[in-house]
């Protein structure tokens, strides 16, 4: 069966963001980008399947700027088989990513989809659900573990109170939690094979798709600053800070 | 204007965190309905009728709710949403699974886990951990939009009588079935909704040192929690990790033992009123934001700090 895998470039995890001068958004140049740390457990479970022998093809998709080939050969070196990217330098929020990957769905028909649970930008966490709901599909949000047989899926999902498990229609949305996986490295020899692979370029417009924002930004602000505390000596010292400047143990 | 609160409960009793959403709702305006969606929840539905500030409960009680299946619930809330401004969920596992597919039935955006109210139609929401805010505007009819709990003071559970109504809409879509759910069952307050919380990193070691914390959570009532680095060591079960990717938390005192304080676990924490930090490295980030640091060897200061409360 063909499974399909959803990644987004995002602002590397390791760096610390700041917001541009003009309260905007974020200061984004000169940043090193990655693939959003999710979007990796995704490919990773994708390959799994394949290795498994679940898998027949992995088609990764990533949309935006040009730049997000570098995260789809990413995908590529680790194991998918080809690529598609949806070419546009317009914002693109998850309803609109959401409607433009329900357009490849119909033309790519792939039995499983596997997204991130969240991209570490935005925090949206919406893109997996809504393309299930457009689709019609079941969905696994926030998947710890996933099986798949005789044309079902079982999955294990990590919700507030523990882990729930649930049996599942294909075609699926899986979203990725952090532990479902640990995602490998790619070796040098598929870098380069990950090279002459196929990328298909698309643009919104080829899709038939309305991407326009939904949402606008008024302004982006850095958060309040906490005070900077004190260092206590002694355990006795921070009890009596506690109690007696704090007053929150008694 | 009028604004659809969705419950969020065990079928047994209503969750704190829906407390929080009914005050997001009442900082939007006009009427607010609470819909309690389950199997066998008509407490629930008598609960949520006391909290103050709702004017309607609705109860929409069958068995294809009972486990919070995404695609039956998404059906439900689409159907009842359609005549609300607003349609307002917890940023919960529940909230944050089901919501984003009513937004895209609805045709409309999703605004995720806001933190202030503005006016009905712009909300303030964090991005990038926590290490930005955004200020948003949405000009859909319905505004689809998930609450973070700390980001809201709960109006009280008591005091309200809403009337209650039952709702006799079935969708079950036939894509999905419960197997089994592994909950953790504690006598401890709530992660989520406790006043003090002890937190555990990966200077604990292992599973068998968090013994000491419970020591000190036993004494002050506490809610145990974890970074995600003692999580993924395998020190303890995923649902007690605080941060971007697991629960976001606001006690009056959060004690961090053994956390060095990566961005994404700051994220989950850092509204906290009163943060204490016991670590042995004096560098370790946590400090930056910790009111009260001590820098020790947390084998030593946890047990002596046991013995003074």
């Amino acid at each position: 069966m063909k499974v399909l895998v959803a990644v987004k470039r995002v602002v590397d995890a390791n760096v610390n963001v700041r917001v541009n001068a003009d309260n905007t958004g974020i200061d984004l140049n000169n940043v090193k980008m990655a693939m959003n740390p999710f979007c990796e457990i995704a490919v990773e479970e994708a390959v799994r399947l394949k290795e498994k022998g679940v898998a027949t093809e992995i088609v990764v998709i990533s949309m935006g700027k040009k730049d997000c080939q570098e995260q789809i050969r990413t995908a590529l070196a680790l194991g998918a088989d080809r690529g598609i990217l949806v070419e546009t330098d317009e914002e693109l929020q998850p309803l609109a990513v959401a409607k433009l990957l329900k357009a490849v769905v119909d033309e790519e028909k792939p039995e499983i989809i596997i997204f991130g649970k969240q991209a570490i930008d935005n925090d949206n966490s919406q893109t997996g659900q809504m393309l299930a709901a457009l689709c019609g599909y079941s969905q696994a949000a926030f998947a710890s573990e996933i099986l798949i047989e005789d044309g079902k899926a079982t999955v294990t999902r990590e919700v507030d109170g523990g882990l729930q498990t649930l049996a599942l229609n294909l075609p699926l949305v899986v979203t990725t939690d952090l532990r479902l996986n640990e995602p490998r490295y790619a070796s040098l020899p598929n870098i380069m094979k990950a090279k002459k692979k196929p990328v298909d370029v698309k643009t919104p417009a080829d899709l038939g798709v309305d991407a326009a924002p939904r949402l606008k930004t008024v302004k982006v602000e850095p958060p309040a600053e906490r005070k900077a505390g004190v260092k206590v000596e002694t355990v006795e010292e921070l009890v009596d800070k506690l109690k007696n400047e704090a007053k929150v143990i008694s | 204007m009028s604004v659809l609160v969705y419950a969020e409960h065990d079928n047994a009793t209503l969750k704190g965190a829906t407390l929080s959403t009914v005050a997001a709702a009442k900082e939007i305006g006009g009427d607010v309905v609470v819909l309690v969606a389950g199997s066998g929840c008509a407490a629930v539905g008598e609960e949520a009728a006391k909290v103050e500030g709702v004017s309607k409960v609705l109860v929409a009680d069958n068995a294809a709710y009972e486990n919070q299946l995404a695609e039956n619930i998404a059906d439900l809330v689409v159907e009842l949403g359609k005549d609300y401004s607003h349609i307002l969920a917890s940023a919960t596992t529940t909230g944050k699974n089901f919501l984003p597919r009513v937004a895209a039935l609805l045709d409309v955006a999703q605004i995720s886990e806001i933190i202030t109210v503005v006016n009905e139609n712009t909300f303030q929401r964090p991005i990038y951990a926590g290490n930005a805010i955004a200020t948003v505007e949405s000009t859909d009819a319905i505004k689809v939009i998930t609450v973070r709990a700390t980001g809201f003071d709960g109006v009280a559970a008591e005091g309200g009588s809403a009337s209650v109504e039952a709702v006799d809409v079935a969708k079950d879509a036939g894509l999905s079935s419960f197997i089994s759910a592994e909950i953790a069952k504690s006598d401890r307050p709530e992660l989520t909704a406790a006043d003090v919380i002890i937190s555990g990193g990966r200077g604990m070691q292992n599973g068998d040192n968090f013994k000491i914390l419970e020591a000190v959570a036993d004494k002050l009532g506490a809610a145990m929690g974890a970074s995600r680095a003692a999580v993924d060591a395998g020190f303890v079960p995923n649902d007690m990790q605080v941060g971007q990717t697991g629960k976001i938390v606001a006690p009056d005192l959060y004690i961090a033992v053994g956390i060095s304080g990566a961005i994404q676990h700051l994220a989950g924490m850092k509204d906290s009123k009163v943060i204490v930090a016991i670590n042995k490295d004096e560098e370790a980030p946590i400090f930056q934001v910790a009111d009260y640091g001590l820098v020790a060897d947390l084998f030593e200061a946890v047990p002596a700090l046991e013995k003074l409360l």
